[in-house]
């Protein structure tokens, strides 16, 4: 043991000539991580990339990017004699000829899944606790960029072995693309090199796939964690915890066993279950030909809020002399993504004009705190469920026996019903639990205690909150809307910019206007004094009738 | 400068004293019972060690299982035995890593919180000041500024310069010119079937049948071209229905499309290109299986329902002299998903 430590302070010391490594390591070795459930999810975000640049770079070794057809004679039996493209000729030789190669598939592609799942969810953690906020709003726009590229590079991913699933994907791009309006068939003529399918996809994909697309996320992940390290890690509000102060465990040596330890735990599990559930088994497909399709063709899980867009859609389309726009494609197939991405990039800007709030925010807020963002993000949630429902409307419809037009129609009605639904349960369900928590900061908790007086009224004994619950609830911030702006100042000239500032201040009001007021310090101890009063003259009447006053009433 | 809660930024300070103190640390029984100690400590090291046991077992799975054996796990079907026992020695061989140092780092490593004040995030004033007024310096020296004909200039040619990298992209593919308008169905061309490449006479159609076809000689243009584009623009379907049965053609004035109630439709959507094959022999509805659009093609294959905004085209048949079935020419429209040239 000793060697190591020796000839790791050696080797140390021979860096530390050439460059300032013991500088590095002081301000960092023992950097303070608060410690939490929700901060592993970004964590198996990061780990589940590592895993698939390592399993990425074991199948380039095999993979053949070419869509040369070749009669396939591997020992695949019921594919052998049939045409097929390299590629997926030889991602069938990944599975059934090299040993682990399937192994190493079905990693890499449980690992893609995983995460997919874990940067959303990781990023709805980001949302409702406001940890976007400033100074942190660059690193969301980091975030949800790399979230968009992800979203591009796994459908890459799965669309290289050239199956029929995947092919069929690809066609619906191809024809996506066909729907831009004035340039849209000319650049699916060079994305494709000519005509749908053409000859070179499958070999342009595969840069992109394997170079530029995880190039750029790698860049990005890294600006990701150094801003981390540098900003210092958000924490949840409790007893000891400031803005100004982070409250946890030292990088070294327990993150470095925490974190380094669940890197193995996220690789572990996906190693297990891809040994366990079969994913993706393109050798059932069979090769891609345009000609075939199976019945209930899905896009992997993540696409297919966009495919249920896109079917959910009316037949528009617009004929303007010999010029055709399709409405019907166009719009859920790129105008709503175009939305929906500058949307989720912009949030923090939008939710920061709108507040005008300009100071630096390291403690999160509860979601309940914050009724109007934890209300827009609930109504995502239903908006996508419903797009992702709509995306396997016609599995849905047989499994459970439905009418798929019936189903099509929910979503043609519910994509602009059920959001703004659950938008308003979710703001009345945020302030029921903040006027919750006041409640308990005043009166404490229910105990459940019932007590009967001599005269016979039956009384629950409320006990006090325990000190880390009222500073959990204390650390709320009393926030008032923006006041609406004058009409002219007090010369009489119109206010410059009127209409923005009337916008801004409506919307301030249906941030904050419904927010339950913290209680201030001298309502608590009014409370606490009344509690007294009440209690004393029950307490008297209990002994007076020569009754046990229970020791634990205040 | 003030936010607009009227809080005054500069006067927001580190090291505000908390409301409530940190509670205080609760020690773990591994911090006062040795013994509870002891025995984590081999706990952690059993699950390293079983997972140095694991990796022996992955190189025993790998030489010894065959990649091609499969074994039969009742109800759970056929697996990959390679595959099975490759993930699971090395799965586990991994996971234990993880659970041995994080069991580790949760009952033997300090777990007392500590507390770390945040330094002010941004540059102090003086180092601001001292940049800008080294950008000045910088700026004055070079005579970006003062020096327009310099200035303007570069910015010119700097504008210019990426104008070649994209001209590069311009070879990435042909220009569409009239090539979505045609596909190769000729006047006289056989309509086989599919797969096995067999022309058809009217005779082996009964009503109520769905076929899917392609022109005949397509494999050799496939070979000849290396791609499949030719079959992704001309695969069609045939249907034989009752000619009482069929309300509309899309046969013009004059002209018959059908040939003795057997129609030919283009098998890819109009909506984003899937092939279609799913027909309800009853209502002569035609479901495409990736978006639901639905056709009827008893009806000029007009839309019925979903996200489709045009018909699927017919293709106009009839049969030769040997009494096999022909296109009597091409596609009269462009076959598969709207284009901003289409018209």
């Amino acid at each position: 043991m000793s060697i190591i430590v020796n000839e790791a302070g050696k080797a140390i010391s021979r860096a530390d000539q050439r460059m300032p490594i013991s500088s590095l390591l002081k301000a960092n070795m023992r950097k303070i991580f608060p410690d939490h459930w929700s901060f592993m999810l970004g964590e198996i975000a990061l780990y589940s990339f590592i895993i698939l640049m390592l399993t990425g770079v074991y199948l380039t070794v095999w993979f053949k990017p070419s869509m040369a057809e070749i009669i396939y004679a591997g020992s695949y039996e019921p594919l052998v004699g049939i045409h097929m493209s390299e590629a997926y000729a030889s991602t069938l030789d990944i599975s059934f000829e090299v040993r682990g190669g399937l192994l190493i598939r079905q990693i890499h592609h449980w690992a893609a899944l995983f995460f997919m799942a874990a940067m959303i969810v990781h990023m709805f953690r980001i949302f409702f606790t406001g940890a976007f906020r400033k100074p942190r709003e660059l690193n969301w726009v980091i975030g949800a960029s790399m979230f968009l590229i992800v979203l591009l590079e796994g459908f890459a991913g799965y669309s290289l072995p050239d199956d029929l699933l995947s092919g069929v994907g690809v066609r619906i791009v191809a024809g996506i693309v066909e729907a831009i309006p004035v340039v849209g068939t000319y650049l699916m003529f060079f994305i494709f090199g000519g005509e749908f399918p053409g000859n070179d996809f499958i070999s342009r994909l595969y840069t992109f796939h394997v170079l530029l697309m995880p190039g750029i996320l790698l860049a990005l992940i890294g600006i990701h964690l150094v801003l981390i390290f540098y900003h210092k890690h958000t924490q949840y509000p409790g007893a000891g915890r400031t803005n100004t102060n982070v409250v946890g465990y030292p990088l070294f040596p327990v993150y470095v066993a925490k974190a380094g330890g669940f890197f193995f735990v996220v690789f572990g599990v996906t190693t297990l279950i891809a040994a366990l559930v079969t994913i993706n088994p393109v050798w059932n497909y069979g090769p891609y030909v345009p000609d075939q399709v199976t019945a209930g063709s899905q896009p992997d899980w993540y696409i297919g809020f966009l495919d249920g867009m896109l079917r959910a859609m009316p037949n528009w389309e617009t004929v303007i002399g010999s010029y055709t726009i399709s409405w019907n494609i166009f719009l859920p197939g790129v105008v709503m993504p175009g939305i929906l991405t500058f949307a989720l990039i912009l949030y923090p800007f939008i939710e920061g004009w709108i507040t005008g709030d300009e100071r630096e925010h390291h403690i999160l807020d509860r979601p309940r705190n914050r009724p109007v963002r934890t209300g827009i993000g609930a109504a995502v949630i239903a908006f996508y469920g419903i797009l992702v429902i709509n995306g396997a409307n016609d599995v849905i419809a047989i499994t459970f026996n439905l009418s798929i037009n019936q189903l099509i129609w929910f979503t043609r009605i519910g994509i602009f019903v059920v959001p703004p639904l659950v938008f308003w349960a979710t703001h009345r369900f945020c302030i029921g639990l903040q006027r919750r928590d006041r409640e308990k900061l005043l009166h404490g908790y229910e105990s459940g205690e019932v007590l009967r007086l001599p005269h016979g009224e039956f009384i629950e004994i409320h006990k006090p909150i325990s000190d880390e619950e009222k500073a959990v609830i204390l650390a709320k911030e009393a926030i008032a809307p923006l006041p609406a702006p004058p009409e002219t100042d007090e010369n009489g000239v119109a206010t410059p910019g009127l209409r923005g500032k009337r916008l801004r201040a409506r919307l301030s009001r249906l941030y904050f206007g419904d927010d339950v007021a913290t209680p201030t310090p001298a309502e608590i101890a009014e409370a606490e004094h009344h509690a007294h009063e009440l209690h004393d003259h029950e307490v008297a009447e209990l002994e007076s009738a020569g009754k046990d006053v229970p020791a634990n009433l205040p | 400068m003030s936010d607009s809660q009227g809080k005054d930024l500069a006067t927001v300070e580190h090291g505000e004293a908390p409301l409530y103190p940190l509670p205080p640390h609760r020690p773990r029984t591994t911090d006062t019972d040795p013994r509870a100690a002891r025995r984590a400590q081999r706990q952690v090291a059993t699950q390293f060690a079983l997972s140095a046991v694991l990796t022996v077992g992955f190189f025993v799975a790998y030489w010894v299982v065959p990649v091609d054996q499969t074994v039969e796990l009742g109800p759970f079907g056929v697996w990959s035995l390679s595959n099975l026992l490759l993930g699971l020695t090395l799965g586990g061989a991994i996971l234990l890593i993880g659970t041995g140092a994080i069991h580790w780092a949760k009952k033997l490593m300090s777990d007392e919180e500590i507390v770390d004040e945040r330094h002010p995030l941004g540059s102090p004033e003086e180092d601001r000041a001292a940049a800008k007024e080294m950008f000045d310096t910088g700026l004055a020296e070079s005579g970006f500024a003062e020096r327009k004909i310099v200035r303007r200039s570069l910015i010119g040619a700097l504008l210019l310069f990426p104008l070649p990298f994209i001209a590069f992209l311009r070879d990435m593919g042909p220009m569409p010119g009239t090539s979505l308008r045609n596909t190769i169905w000729k006047k006289g061309t056989r309509i086989v079937v599919d797969v096995s490449g067999q022309p058809l006479r009217p005779e082996d159609l009964q009503v109520g049948t769905l076929v899917s076809a392609s022109p005949e000689g397509l494999d050799e243009i496939q070979e000849e071209e290396g791609t499949q584009n030719a079959r992704a623009k001309a695969s069609i379907i045939l249907v034989r229905m009752s000619p009482d049965e069929i309300r509309s053609d899309q046969s013009p004035e004059g002209e018959t499309w059908a040939y003795e109630g057997i129609l030919a439709y283009s098998k890819i959507c109009t909506h984003v290109g899937c092939p279609i094959a799913l027909y309800q022999r009853r209502t002569h509805h035609l479901l495409c299986p990736c978006h639901q659009s639905t056709f009827d093609l008893a009806d000029s294959g007009n839309v019925v329902f979903g996200p489709a905004a045009r018909r699927m085209p017919q293709l106009p048949i009839t049969v030769d002299d040997e009494g096999y079935l022909v296109a009597q020419s091409d596609f009269t429209q462009p076959v598969g998903p709207s284009f901003w040239e289409r018209g």
